[in-house]
Order: C-alpha cells, then sequence, then structure tokens
C-alpha cells in the first residue's frame, strides 16, 4: 500500500463521519490555539522587558550605596550605610581602565514653577554622562555642559510634560524655571521615550549633580550609573569598582553592584519559565484533546469491525491497518493543528489591534511545537485503537455485521 | 494446491471445549470445483476460514502449494490471501463509502499496485461482471445480486486461484442466485478453484465434488 493511498483511504474513512471529524477537529484546535496564544503573550511579555532593559544602556553598570549580605533579598533602594557614596567616590571609579564613563545621580521631588504655574515633579542631579550612558536624545536645545561635577550651575533639562505643562504652548528654552526657591535657566528638552522601566524621564527636570547637591542639602548620591568599556570589560569593571570603593570606604565594600546583564538575565529566566508553565497549562488541553482523539478512533474501530475482517480477508496486512488507523488519527489532529493555529493567529492579531504598543507575536518556535505536538498527540493516542483494529480476530470481525 | 492432514479445530465456550472440526484429512487440487454442505454448525465455514488462512487449525498440517502454513506469521499470510485467494461472502461485505468501483480496487491498493494499472482493471473487471454503469454507485444505490457481482469483482481482481464463496446466494432471490452460480461457475471453467458453502443441496450438486460435513467430520464425498 503506497502512502497516498493509505491517506487517501483514511481521508474517505473521516469525510464518511464528518461530524464526528469536525468535532475532534475542533477538540484540537482549541487545544493548539490555546497553547500558541498563551506562549505568544508570554514570549511578547519577556522580549518587553528585556527590550526595556537593554534599552537603559550598553554594558550598564549600577553603583548603589549599602549592601545587604543575605543573597537573594532586593538591593537596598536607599543607602542604609554609615558611609554614603559621594561624587568623589564616583570620579574615583574613573581610575580603572574598564569604565568608559560615569553619570552620578542624586534624585530628590521639588515643587517646579514657571510663568505662575506650579507643580510637583521629580528632580534628577547628574552629568553631562547621563546623556551617553542612558542613551537619552534631545528634542530641543543642548544637555548639560561638560563641566566638572563640583561646580554647580543654574541650568536644566526638562522632559516632554513638565514642558507641556508649565510652558503651555510656549518656547521652554532659555526660559527660567523655578525649583524651590532656586532659578534654573531651561538649556534643553528631553525627547519623549515614553514610560521606560524605573523612571519616567518625561516627568523628570535634570540639573547639574552638584546644584541637587545644595538643592536637597546632601553630599550622598542615590547610585552611580558606569558604562563599560565593552561587554567583556563589564565584569572586570565590577571588580574595580569593588577595589575602588573598599579602598576609599576604610576597607569596607558597602555597596551594591547590579549589572545590565544580570537583570536581564534574571528577567529572562522567569519569564521564560513563566511562559513555559503557562504553555504546559495550555498543555493539558491537548492532552485531553488526546483522550477526545484516542476515544473517536476507538469507536471508529468498534463501529467498522467486520470492515476490518474484510480488509484482513482480502489481504491487509496488521501492519497496513496499523497505518491505515493512525493516518486517520495524524490526520485529524493536523486539521487540528492547523485551524488552532490559525484561530491563535486570527487572535493574536485582534489582541494587536487592542493593544498596540504591547508588541505580539507567535514565535515560529511554538508553531513548529504546536503542529509537532498536535502530531505526537494524535499518534500516541491513535496507536492504541490502531492496534486494537489489527489485532483482531477477522473471522470474528467478518462475522459481525 | 491444498493438503490438509488430520486438522483439528477446537473453540472454547465458556469452560466447554467444543470440536469444530474433527480429524479432517483433504486434498484439493487446482480447478476443481467444490461444494461443502452440512447443517448449521456442522463446521463448514470453520473449515472454509481455515482453508482461507484466516483462522488457524489446534492440530494438524496444512499444506498450501506444498508449503506448510501454520506457522507462518501474520504477514505472510496476509500476502498469500492476497495473492491467491478470493472471498465472496453471504452478506457481500462491500465498505459502504466507497462506489462499486472503489471497492473491487481495494485488494488492488493493498497489494501497492500503481493507480493507472488499478483504474484499468476495474474497468475490466466491472464490465465482466456487467456492471459498467453502475461502477459509480454506492452499494446501497445497488440490488442483492448487483451487490455480490461487485464483491465476485473484486474477490477475482487479483487473479487468485482460489475463490471461497461461503453461502453466496443465501440472501439473494433463487433467480439473482442462479445468476451468481452461473457467474462463480464461468470463473471455474476458466481455471479457478472454486469452493462453494451451501445448506441448498440443489445448487450443492451442481459441483463436481461434493463434499458433507456432520459434527466436524466429513461425512461422504461424491
Amino acid at each position: 500500500m503506497t502512502v497516498s493511498d493509505t491517506f487517501f483511504q483514511a481521508f474517505l474513512a473521516i469525510r464518511a463521519q464528518i461530524l464526528r471529524a469536525s468535532l475532534i477537529v475542533l477538540a484540537m484546535s482549541i487545544g493548539i490555539a490555546s497553547v500558541t496564544i498563551l506562549t505568544a503573550l508570554g514570549e511578547s511579555a519577556r522580549s518587553y522587558i528585556v527590550n526595556e532593559f537593554q534599552s537603559l544602556g550598553t554594558n550598564l553598570v549600577i553603583v548603589l550605596p549599602g549592601r545587604t549580605e543575605t543573597t537573594g533579598g532586593q538591593p537596598p533602594l536607599f543607602g542604609e550605610t554609615p558611609r554614603d557614596l559621594t561624587l568623589d567616590d564616583a570620579n574615583a571609579l574613573l581610575r580603572s581602565r574598564y569604565i568608559a564613563a560615569i553619570a552620578p545621580i542624586n534624585i530628590g521631588s521639588a515643587p517646579v514653577s514657571a510663568l505662575g504655574l506650579e507643580r510637583e515633579t521629580t528632580i534628577l542631579g547628574s552629568t553631562a554622562s547621563l546623556r551617553r550612558v542612558r542613551h537619552l536624545s534631545l528634542a530641543e536645545g543642548r544637555f548639560l555642559p561638560e563641566i566638572e561635577s563640583e561646580k554647580s550651575l543654574p541650568v536644566c533639562v526638562i522632559g516632554q510634560t513638565i514642558k507641556n505643562q508649565i510652558f503651555i504652548q510656549q518656547k521652554a528654552l532659555g526660559q527660567w524655571l523655578r525649583i524651590n526657591d532656586r532659578r534654573f535657566r531651561v538649556i534643553g528638552v528631553l525627547a519623549s521615550e515614553g514610560e521606560s522601566i524605573g523612571v519616567d524621564f518625561d516627568e523628570i527636570v535634570v540639573i547639574p549633580v552638584a546644584s541637587a547637591q545644595a538643592l536637597f542639602n546632601t553630599e550622598s548620591l542615590f547610585r552611580i550609573l558606569v558604562e563599560a568599556k565593552s561587554k567583556s570589560a563589564m565584569y572586570k569593571a565590577v571588580t574595580d569598582i569593588g577595589k575602588i570603593i573598599k579602598a576609599r570606604h576604610e576597607g569596607e565594600q558597602d555597596i551594591t553592584i547590579i549589572t545590565q546583564d544580570s537583570v536581564i538575565g534574571a528577567f529572562d529566566e522567569i519569564l521564560t519559565a513563566l511562559t513555559l508553565t503557562v504553555a504546559s497549562i495550555a498543555g493539558i488541553s491537548l492532552a485531553v484533546a488526546g483522550v477526545l482523539v484516542m476515544n473517536v478512533m476507538l469507536v471508529s474501530v468498534a463501529q467498522r469491525t467486520s470492515e476490518i475482517g474484510l480488509l484482513k480477508a482480502l489481504g491487509a496486512s496488521e501492519r497496513q491497518l496499523i497505518e491505515l488507523f493512525l493516518a486517520e488519527a495524524a490526520m485529524l489532529c493536523l486539521a487540528g493543528a492547523v485551524l488552532g493555529v490559525l484561530v491563535g493567529q486570527f487572535s493574536i492579531s485582534f489582541l494587536q489591534i487592542l493593544y498596540p504598543e504591547f508588541p505580539l507575536s507567535i514565535p515560529g518556535w511554538a508553531l513548529l511545537a504546536a503542529l509537532l505536538v498536535s502530531l505526537t498527540t494524535g499518534l500516541i493516542f491513535g496507536v492504541l485503537p490502531a492496534r486494537k483494529a489489527a489485532k483482531l480476530d477477522p473471522v470474528l470481525a467478518l462475522a459481525k455485521r | 494446491m491444498i493438503q490438509l492432514k488430520d486438522i483439528y479445530r477446537d473453540f472454547q465456550v465458556g469452560d466447554q471445549t467444543v470440536r469444530a472440526l474433527d480429524n479432517i484429512n483433504l486434498n484439493i487440487s487446482q480447478g476443481e470445483y467444490i461444494s461443502v454442505m452440512g447443517p448449521s454448525g456442522s463446521g463448514k465455514s470453520t473449515l472454509l476460514n481455515i482453508i482461507a488462512l484466516l483462522d488457524h487449525p489446534t492440530s494438524g498440517q496444512y499444506l498450501f502449494n506444498r508449503q506448510d502454513v501454520t506457522k507462518l506469521d501474520d504477514n505472510a499470510l496476509a500476502k498469500i490471501r492476497r495473492e491467491n485467494i478470493g472471498f465472496v461472502f453471504q452478506f457481500f461485505h462491500l465498505i459502504p463509502r466507497l462506489t462499486a468501483a472503489e471497492n473491487i480496487e481495494i485488494p488492488m491498493i493493498l497489494a501497492g499496485i500503481n493507480r493507472q494499472e488499478r483504474q484499468q482493471r476495474v474497468m475490466q473487471a466491472v464490465a465482466s461482471v456487467g456492471l459498467s454503469d453502475r461502477a459509480k454507485h454506492l452499494p446501497e444505490q445497488l440490488s442483492g445480486g448487483q451487490r455480490q457481482r461487485v464483491a465476485i469483482a473484486r474477490a477475482t481482481i487479483m487473479r487468485p486461484a482460489i475463490l471461497l464463496a461461503d453461502e453466496p446466494t443465501g440472501n439473494l432471490d433463487s433467480h439473482s442466485g442462479i445468476e451468481i452460480i452461473e457467474l462463480l461457475e464461468t470463473l471455474n471453467k476458466q481455471g479457478m478453484l472454486l469452493i462453494i458453502i451451501t445448506h441448498d443441496h440443489h445448487l450443492g450438486k451442481r459441483a463436481q465434488r461434493q463434499i458433507h460435513i456432520v459434527d466436524g467430520k466429513i461425512n461422504f464425498e461424491k
């Protein structure tokens, strides 16, 4: 019996029971559709978050004051150490030859006002390097000037939202902006980059770090952003940072160092695990569909007992009968898989229309896996009925009309 | 061609053993026309099933073309059936979802014959049983006599040496019954070994060799 004959005969058998076949295809397609949709959602969430972290900067190392000795805990967000991280500490880091740039960061909240309008917002003190380290782009004007970090200067760069709210339909460049009781001249407006992890740069005012220290009356830094020279230099930079700070902090390495890689890696792992978990739960529906396939095939064998007896009498071997019934199960499952993938693709497109900013797509491997899994399910659950058919005693089978 | 030596066939029914065939010895040569007669439950169908290699004897030797077939595996038996034996049943056993032509085609599909040759041979077979205009009909659209003709066309499509018919007229009116018997006899005259099982002594007497079975034993032979 040739392969095409096997499939054609199986197709004729399926066609003879179109209602039952379509129900089984439906069950299989629901399973496949849920697996593909959930995988797509999980995978998209993963790539979304990983992209967010990648857009923070390149070869980024973040230095936080304070150190938790236990593993697994969150790094302290605010220094809980007697020794603050200072501007001198930050500048000392530049001695490492693996470090390309540093941006000390000081953060606080203060009322900003201009032209009679006032709102509370986040003030970020930093240096000119912040632009490079955080990949910031400007809509107009320029960023903080390259000056010594200890020097304070009454200039500021504002985010899009601040510009729109304080300088309504007016030119912001060159205007005075009052922060607390100090005046800063607006020298630049940041390009809108939307919500990014941690800080919303649209709602921020950037001023020189020394000015921020004066404004908030504190010497300590919120954190230091470090850009390593290359990916391979990143880990050497981490060691250097540890050494330099230790030397400056009386032999204690009371800082926490986070590399961008480790953060991305952690999120990547968590979300991949989440995707797989969700997909496996959806996979249960595939197993259910598999049992349904087996049920339908068993009914099919029982109904066609005399036909099986006849085929044996006409010279069909056990192998040929197994092939016939497996082909039938495989075709049902493949039809279910194709329909399921179409339904999945359709639903994803629909979701994409609802949430255009979220990058949704079914990964190629998921499509392939869906097809393979359904086929495997069909074959595994089809084997039992097919063997049952092949093992039928032809004499008894023929006696049944 | 067929040699049965000391064939016994026992069935287990509950805790009782029923002997369906009791020491059968039979030699059948090519081209014979044999009728097997006997009352219900005498073992004639069991004998046919054993000759057809569908059933295995409990003990005894069965030589098919001088080859001992009692020890062959399923695949080998299927091949012998496919190439040497044609079946005609009392209840036709046509597959209801397939047309007459497609039913006739099945043995060739199982044998792996290519599509073109199949089409050609089906056309010839349909014509030879006088059903050219009914080839595309489903079994339910055919009369009993026509269905049995389709079954005969299917049984002979592989040009087997042996044609086994189990009550071929049992489900037909006497007129189509005679037609079917005449068709089978024509095939016998072309050299096919024909074994017919029947209740009907009238039909049975037409065969050159008549075997009567009672209680699993060959009662007498003519």
